[in-house]
């Protein structure tokens, strides 16, 4: 093992179910101590990625290696180095969430402390409890609790949070902070971009099994995707402009309007950017599809939901 | 960012085979806790052969003792009649039904998907699941005994000799069931069938090995299909034990043949763990 290796290590992988192509050539590397989240629509083969990762299903070409092995022929102790949290999972339930961990905890060579994972995931509260009479984010937060309780150097987050009250969510990125803290190698998917955005170092966007961005998470999407707008009201009707310097276009405007009416300044969230570069490729891929030329990238222009560093007049 | 990772300490000699044992006897544990919270397989498996002792016992009670004089003189009674088969139909429920049932539906809601992403050895599952067929047919073969002896007064053999052939037909017969209840869970593709794939063959099973029937008033050509498979001779082993001798004229042959049952339950002992070893994943790949 090299320390200098990446933890995650994957190259034209391509997955098929019969004749239906769920991966088309992906390609990224995870290095150690990183967190990369891997963003995507329904259906785009996130889970698929990262269930090759993790061993559970085969992959039909490319490369793949996970802390130096193939994830086909990952043994015993490499099973014990990752934590694994899988998209779905709905054990009957008829042990206590500490009764879980406990035994779960021994399979490992060096586990956490059961108690503190307990109190990582706030189930204190709940210790005592068998799983099938918990809530549904109370059970997801037991999957979670499995994960990292065997300490791993590489944890896989198939939609950790799904079913997470805020709070409880808010916990959850408390956590994934101190696992980093400690190097943890950290794979995440989800559908919530600000859990992306706060969590992750970099993120790979998947449409359709096709990589199509890939970056450190403020530099996603093109320079225009990311350019900030400036928001006002001219005469009652609603007005907007790019600008990569809004405060010289505030300035201008106060110059000539005086204070502008409903003035606001959005800088592009990671939906809105992630949004772009979907609704890019899907149109890319329904012009191709029917053969006419590709409409000019109307559709990389941010939505107007962003509420991220807002400032309203 | 720097990688200030713990020291990967697995070393190879750390998964060993004493790691395999002992994490198996901390599954059987965990098994047997899970096996009495269930109460559906408590039902239909643990207890099922001491309540249908005691109904056959009860309702045939009128019909007088097996094997009596026409003077309705000597004979056994019907409880001791029927005990030899409860036992050995609580062997095949505590180890094929139960574990049959139990890993397929462990397949389909995914612990077993949960188990194969941990270094939790296979082997050790298997002890695991062993160890708890194990624990709970001795617990329900007490509660049989117990029950045919204080509820319906069945004498106990007092040979060592007798209980020497319990000991190797019980021990033969519960290891060959387990292993073919982890061999046979492969067939249920779905846990909700498991139950319905699992428990009519075994019943049938029942009927034609002398359990709920006398084997002896079989037709020659149902014992010969019955012959085929190990319950007929757990059956029959136990006979050996709790019947009196001359019992053993109405059996195949007029012999109890416990060389027979030990050939037969070894070939199915075997089997099951060729079968075993080359079917059993965690999960079907690319489910
Ligand atoms: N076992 C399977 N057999 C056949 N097709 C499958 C199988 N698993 C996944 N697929 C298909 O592959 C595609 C990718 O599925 P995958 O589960 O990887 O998506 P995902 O990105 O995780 O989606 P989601 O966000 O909904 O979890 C989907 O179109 C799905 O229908
Ligand atoms: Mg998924």
């Amino acid at each position: 093992m090299n320390a200098i290796d990446p933890a995650v290590s994957v190259d034209k992988l391509t997955k098929s179910y019969g004749s239906f192509t769920a991966l088309t050539g992906v390609t990224f590397d995870i290095e150690r101590g990183e967190t990369f989240a891997l963003l995507g629509p329904n259906g785009a083969g996130k889970s698929t990625t990262i269930e090759i990762l993790e061993g559970y299903r085969d992959r039909s070409g490319g490369e793949a290696r996970v802390l130096g092995s193939d994830p086909q022929r990952g043994g015993l102790a490499w099973k014990a180095r990752i934590g694994i949290v899988l998209q779905s999972s709905g054990e009957s339930g008829n042990v206590t969430v500490r009764e879980q961990l406990t035994q779960f905890a021994g399979y490992y060579p060096n586990p956490r402390s059961v108690d503190e994972v307990i109190a990582a995931v706030g189930l204190e509260d709940k210790a005592n409890t068998r799983l099938k009479s918990l809530s549904g984010g109370q059970r997801r937060r037991v999957d979670v609790a499995l994960g990292v309780i065997g300490r791993p150097e590489l944890l896989f987050l198939d939609e950790p949070t799904t079913g997470f009250d805020p709070e409880a969510r808010r916990h959850f990125w408390e956590l994934i902070r101190s696992l980093k803290r400690e190097g943890t190698t950290i794979l995440l998917t989800t559908h919530y971009l600000d859990e992306a955005a706060q969590l992750s170092d970099r993120a790979a966007v998947i449409a359709a099994g096709t990589l199509v961005a890939i970056g450190p998470i403020d530099t996603l999407g093109s320079d225009e995707a990311r350019t900030p707008i400036v928001r006002w009201l001219e005469n009652g009707i609603a007005r907007e402009q790019r600008a990569s310097d809004p405060g010289r276009v505030v300035a201008e405007l106060v110059g000539r309007l005086g204070e502008p009416a409903g003035l606001e300044i959005v800088r592009p969230s990671l939906e809105d950017i992630y949004l772009g570069l979907v609704g890019a490729y899907e149109a890319d891929l329904a012009s191709r599809a029917s053969h006419t030329p590709r409409p000019p990238s109307a559709s990389s222009t941010p939505s107007a939901s962003s509420t991220k560093d807002q400032v309203s007049a | 960012m720097t990688a200030a990772l713990q020291a990967p300490a697995t070393r190879a000699s750390s998964f060993g085979i004493g790691r395999t044992l002992r994490l198996g006897a901390a599954r059987i544990g965990y098994e047997t806790k899970v096996y009495f919270r269930q109460s559906d397989t408590l039902f239909f498996t643990f207890l099922f052969p001491v309540i249908m002792l005691t109904i056959f016992s009860v309702a045939f009670q009128g019909m007088g003792n097996i094997g009596a004089n026409p003077d309705g003189s000597g004979g056994i009674s019907q409880a001791a009649g029927y005990l030899p088969g409860m036992i050995a139909a609580g062997i095949l429920l505590s180890g094929v039904q139960n574990l049959g049932t139990d890993i397929a539906m462990e397949r389909s809601d995914g612990t077993l998907k949960r188990l194969g992403g941990t270094p939790l050895p296979v082997l050790s599952y298997f002890f695991g699941k062993m160890g708890q067929v194990l624990a709970t047919s001795l617990l329900q073969l007490a509660l049989l005994l117990l029950v045919a002896h204080f509820a319906f007064g069945v004498d106990l053999p007092t040979e060592p000799a007798k209980w020497m052939t319990f000991a190797w037909v019980y021990l033969l017969g519960i290891a060959t069931s387990a292993v073919l209840g982890i061999a046979i869970s492969r067939l249920p593709r779905s846990g909700k069938s498991a139950t319905a794939v699992i428990i009519p063959p075994i019943l049938i099973l029942q009927f034609i090995s002398g359990v709920y029937l006398q084997f002896a008033l079989l037709p020659d050509w149902l014992q010969s299909v019955a012959s085929i498979f190990p319950l007929k001779w757990m059956a029959q082993g136990m006979r050996s034990v709790f019947l009196p001798e001359s019992f053993a004229a109405v059996e195949p042959g007029g012999v109890w043949n416990l060389a027979g049952a030990a050939i037969a339950l070894l070939i199915w002992l075997v089997g099951g763990l060729v079968i075993c070893r080359l079917t059993f994943r965690w999960i079907r790949k690319d489910s």
